[in-house]
């Protein structure tokens, strides 16, 4: 067994295992933790496929943003967790047969000699990954590129539009209101004469 | 080396896990988003996988986007279901039936 093949066996065997614990782990807490494990092993493979940029990527947004983002939504909500569990046996069937049935298939499919492909020749070493993709991705799909900026948008602007709400009895203040006041509105100047009998 | 096979039935296996997880955790929404996540990623592997072999960037390029798309999906699920919680006071699946589907 070469490095190569104790590398991919070992991860891939390390992800599987985390992905499986994922589904079925009773805490929702700990299967947001196992499946920070597996985006985490999935980047080492990535990077072992030469996709560094993409690997450190998933590693920042996915583990950095979105899984802290799962992991903060579960700690915030209070859920039942005997609730959630029932019905977890009976459906075990179900979902083993689709499940299995599927990855038969799909092996069956993957596994045939239409898929074999030589290994490519290695890049050299001073290649950068991050250069070759941005150079494609600021001139052939610049305007994808752009989409997915807007995207971003749209989920910030909904993320926000969804869980904000007005609760009655805050004492916030109404930015309108403060500039439109002026000086005669609040103070008023008395006149008076100067009382000389002193 | 390995073969391009062992990365397309790894990726494989991440997707028909995921599947399962969505049905084994029919009552959580949290797990079956996560689910979802999950089968994101086992197919930008195969995208990973593909442009490696093919040395074609265009599908690191595919998985960049995805990636955005899956964050955005990520962040408004997550806010939709802080606002089921917040209207229900649950997020089992079962309760949310306003719709009679």
């Amino acid at each position: 067994m070469t490095f190569d093949q104790f590398i991919f066996y070992f991860f891939s065997t390390v992800m599987v295992a985390s992905a499986i614990r994922m589904i079925t782990v009773k805490n929702p807490v700990h299967a947001a933790l196992h499946l920070v494990l597996t985006f985490f092993t999935s980047a080492i493979l990535w990077v072992s496929l030469e996709a560094e940029f993409l690997g450190i990527v998933l590693v920042l947004v996915y583990v950095g943003a979105v899984m802290v983002l799962f992991i903060f939504v579960v700690m915030m909500l209070d859920i039942n967790l005997v609730k959630m569990r029932e019905g977890f046996i009976s459906f075990l069937p179900t979902g083993i047969l689709v499940a299995s049935v599927m990855l038969v298939e799909l092996v069956l499919v993957v596994s045939s000699r239409f898929f074999y492909m030589p290994n490519p020749v290695p890049r050299p070493a001073d290649y950068s990954n991050t250069e070759a993709l941005g150079k494609v991705l600021y001139t052939d799909f610049v305007y994808p590129f752009e989409i997915a900026a807007l995207i971003l948008l749209v989920a910030i602007i909904a993320a926000i539009a969804l869980t904000m709400r007005r609760r009655p009895g805050t004492k916030h203040q109404n930015p309108a209101e403060q500039i439109k006041v002026r000086a005669e509105d609040r103070l008023r100047v008395v006149k008076m004469e100067v009382e000389k009998d002193l | 080396m390995i073969d391009l096979n062992h990365y397309l039935v790894l990726g494989a296996i991440l997707f028909s896990l995921s599947v399962a997880g969505i049905f084994l955790n029919r009552k959580n929404l949290i797990i079956i988003l996560m689910s979802i996540e999950l089968m994101l990623l086992a197919v930008n592997m195969n995208f990973i996988a593909f442009s490696h072999f093919l040395q074609d960037l265009s599908g690191q390029v595919f998985v960049f986007f995805i990636l955005t798309v899956a964050a955005a999906e990520a962040a408004i699920g997550l806010a939709i279901l802080v606002l089921v919680f917040r209207n229900r006071r649950s997020i089992n699946v079962r309760d949310i039936d306003e719709l009679k589907g």
